[in-house]
């Protein structure tokens, strides 16, 4: 019955090309603005480490003092950890992998004559950072926990940058002149940017270009380093001891946490901590603050979805809702139409099912072409997105799940918009019609 | 007119007729609100900054080998002296923060030194004595700062207090309304007396509630280079260009090894552009999101109305053949998507509260202003008016003779 039914749709509407037309244009545009603001909300969402994120916390403490404020829509000092804290959650070790960080940008001077000197953004980390995150190397490895402990003058490079400055050749061994210091390469990783970048500072641009190198957290420190990212300060605030400071935030800190007990365990550790934080006077609030986000639930937590992406979102589903209408009222008036027709197939025998079946169908087709339009307004508007200066800009493209998704939306959108008017002309009854005939 | 008929004959499509009025309904209050989210992009990208905008250039430099600081300090007179030097430039300057940039400098501010007083973030620029002629700001009260009151950076970050501070008018009417702020203390770094009040200038960027914008603070230090940024004023704006190139090479022509790149050498009109290019998109979105529906409710009514009017055929042949004239036939079909739309349009007025008072809730946006309901009222009664215009023709083309032939 399908074939026979198929080939009755198609006979309708070519029957009536204009009306179809039309249809398919107000599905192909609902669907296709729908489509192209889910696929920038799908991508700006994503999971960043797919397999690894569902064991992946990060800690957060609340040591500031009881009357501190707020201000504005300043940065949330308690997003970040002080240089105090983060050192105990580390030596504590009651994580599988734990890694403190923090986003620099330094002066890269190539000694080479046909290189400029540029700035380039990249990572201070203590050691697990990498097994944390699974960074890949391509060469060499990361520093240990001893090199942290000695401040070592070693520095792992991503390979974009690796193979600028010393081509394709082995770069490990290699010296780069970072800032106003020399640190030998250690390691070289494949270039490794997570999307959104979760584990970076909130003042910092999650979708653009990622980290370029990697130096241990404690020479950075020693060396007061250029910190990309907020300083939070509560109490006195020195340039020379901010970094060290007890009442200044601005490391981020990631653990890796396999089991839900392990994670519980984890959680009831940091409000134990900040009992004996507080105990011992350096904590004021109640210990209860203190927080463990796993990952998805971090990036919720820090709504990455900018206002005007969400009001976007609303306005395209908005549109489609009405480009529904107007199919709904469209396939009203042609079924209706057809009620001669109609009657006479239930004269001879079609049940109130056939009818639906066979003008479900017809919606569907519908639905099929208009998807098809409206994958390609939807390629349309993604490309203009991704002319935008936003830095999630440029990851506007479709996935396979994506693009099946805007075809199924489509079908189901005309499908469901078929059944009201299917409904009202399946009960055309058969022997009135004939009479009018 | 016979609005009775065309309600009886409405009344046999109540489904259709509904959808109908409920696409109207929501284009209108889409239109209306998208129509105000315009136009408060508009009114915000057309915000004025308070410097000579047209004429203003800046360049950022980054020391690579850094000298002791009287060293960059010299290194920055020895600029500023060559940057006044080229040709067309009017004056030249230091300014920790510029306009449209990324950094903010600010710094709670309150009336009083208790430490639990209210305050409010407000921006500061600092700058030596050639900044307000350089950015071209205007006094309206009090006077500038005098030659001997500018401070060196070192005093600044060893904590030097009692400061003078200029301020703008419309941080003067926050902490002082009615009442000149010449003359009073506000508590910024430590106590700082106001010697005088600015005609306007604003956040580099916005931050904080939107009355924030117009708040701001200018500190007399005199800067190094590494602190900040130059700022040039040109006398001619057509001259931009051919100045920062000049302004590069002087540069580049004397000092330390240092990164001078036209990469970071901007107008302040260009930087605006840039500043505003989100705003700009999100116009431009929302025009053809309007544009879009529009067309797409057109799209509905003709669809309808062309059923209407070829179910209809034989009855308005009959009517033809008792006397219509072709003009009735047409007035027939445009009074009734009138009927249609104005049930829209009243369903849409209320949709459209209802969605502001949504927008408002989630958005920082102001009640819809009540001119915004008219206009959206003529553009859906234009629209249905010119959407019924064909298959309107079509039914007064019917001839009379129809009425004679069965179906």
């Amino acid at each position: 019955m399908f074939g026979y039914y198929l080939d009755l749709a198609l006979r309708s509407l070519k029957r009536t090309p204009i009306l179809t037309g039309l249809m398919v244009l107000a599905i192909g545009l609902g669907i296709g603005a729908a489509m192209t603001m889910l696929t920038v909300l799908h991508v700006m969402t994503d999971d960043p480490l797919p397999g690894r994120s569902a064991h992946l916390y990060t800690p957060h403490l609340d040591p500031l003092p009881l009357d501190y404020k707020q201000g504005g829509d300043g940065p949330d000092p308690t997003d970040d950890l002080t240089w105090p804290d983060a050192m105990a959650l580390l030596k504590a070790q009651r994580a599988t992998r734990q890694a403190a960080m923090a986003g620099g940008s330094l002066l890269l001077r190539p000694g080479r004559a046909d290189l400029r000197p540029f700035y380039v953004d990249g990572r201070y980390a203590t050691a697990d950072f990498f097994a944390l995150f699974g960074v890949p190397f391509l060469q060499g490895s990361g520093w240990s926990a001893a090199d942290d402990a000695a401040g070592a003058q070693v520095v792992v490079l991503v390979d974009a940058l690796a193979r600028k400055l010393f081509g394709t050749g082995n770069a490990v061994g290699r010296m780069v002149r970072l800032g106003e210091h020399d640190y030998r390469v250690i390691g070289v990783t494949r270039d490794w940017q997570p999307a959104p970048m979760f584990y970076v500072d909130a003042s910092a641009k999650r979708y653009s270009d990622g980290d370029m190198f990697f130096l241990p957290l404690a020479t950075a420190v020693d060396r007061k380093l250029d910190v990309n990212g907020n300083f939070s300060s509560w109490g006195e605030d020195r340039a020379e001891t901010r970094m060290v400071s007890p009442t200044t935030t601005w490391l981020q800190f990631w653990a890796q946490l396999d089991t839900p007990a392990q994670a519980a365990a984890y959680r009831q550790y940091l409000v134990d901590y900040s009992a004996q934080q507080k105990a011992l006077g350096r904590f004021q609030r109640p210990p209860a603050n203190a927080k463990l986000y796993g990952l998805m639930g971090w990036l919720a937590h820090e709504n990455l979805v900018p206002g005007d992406v969400r009001l976007q979102l609303w306005l395209a589903l908005g549109f489609l809702f009405v480009c529904m209408l107007n199919i709904v009222a469209l396939l009203l008036a042609k079924f209706l139409r057809r009620s001669g027709e109609i009657s006479v197939r239930r004269a001879l025998g079609a049940k109130r099912r056939d009818i639906f079946v066979q003008l479900g169908i017809e919606s569907a087709l519908i639905g099929v072409a208009g998807g098809a339009l409206g994958l390609a307004i939807a390629q349309l508007g993604l490309w203009s997105i991704r002319q935008r200066p936003d830095d999630y800009a440029r990851l506007a493209q479709m996935d396979m799940p994506m693009l099946l998704g805007t075809l199924a939306l489509a079908v189901l959108a005309s499908v469901l918009a078929g059944l009201l008017p299917a409904w009202r002309a399946c009960r055309v009854p058969p022997a009135l019609q004939l009479k009018m005939l | 007119m016979h609005f009775r008929h065309i309600l009886s004959a409405l009344g046999r499509h109540r489904i259709a007729v509904g959808l109908l009025v409920l696409e109207i309904a929501f284009s209108c209050a889409v239109v209306c609100n998208a129509l105000f989210l315009i136009g408060s992009r508009l009114e915000r990208m057309q915000r004025p900054t308070g410097v000579d905008e047209a004429h203003l250039v800046e360049m950022f430099i980054g020391s690579v080998t850094r000298g002791s600081a009287d060293a960059v300090m010299a290194q920055t007179r020895t600029d500023l002296a060559a940057l006044r030097a080229i040709p067309g430039v009017a004056n030249a300057s230091v300014v920790n923060q510029t306009l449209f940039g990324n950094s903010l400098n600010a710094s709670g501010v309150s009336l009083s030194d208790e430490a639990k007083a209210p305050s409010i973030p407000v921006t500061q620029y600092m700058g030596d004595a050639q900044l307000a002629d350089t950015l071209g700001l205007k006094l309206v009260d009090g006077q500038w700062f005098k030659p001997d009151e500018f401070i060196t950076e070192e005093q600044l970050e060893s904590g030097h207090s009692g400061l003078p501070v200029i301020i703008t008018k419309a941080l003067a009417d926050h902490f002082f309304p009615g009442q000149s702020a010449v003359g009073k203390t506000i508590h910024a770094f430590g106590t700082n007396r106001v010697v005088g009040v600015l005609d306007r200038l604003v956040q580099p960027h916005d931050s904080g509630p939107a009355e924030y914008y117009g708040y701001a603070m200018l500190f007399p230090v005199n800067l190094p280079y590494t602190e900040g940024a130059y700022v040039i004023r040109v006398r001619d704006a057509a001259q931009r260009a051919a100045v920062l190139q000049g302004a590069l090479r002087a540069l580049k022509a004397d000092g330390p090894l240092r990164l001078i790149s036209p990469k970071y050498a901007f107008t302040l009109e260009s930087q605006r552009d840039k500043y505003y290019r989100n705003d700009r998109a999100m116009a431009w979105m929302l025009v053809g999101v309007c544009l879009l529906l529009l067309v797409v409710t057109a799209v509905g009514i003709v669809g309808l109305t062309s059923f209407w009017v070829a179910q209809r055929r034989r009855q308005i042949g009959i009517r033809r053949a008792i006397g219509a004239t072709r003009g009735d036939i047409l007035r027939y079909f445009q009074t009734e998507n009138f009927l249609i739309a104005t049930l829209g349009i009243a369903l849409g007025m209320v949709l459209a509260f209802g969605l502001n008072l949504l927008l408002m809730r989630h958005y920082e946006l102001g009640r819809l202003p009540g001119y915004y309901f008219p206009v959206g009222a003529i553009v859906l009664w234009l629209l249905g008016q010119l959407a019924v215009l064909g298959p309107a023709l079509r039914a007064a083309a019917v001839p009379p003779v129809v009425a004679t032939r069965s179906v």
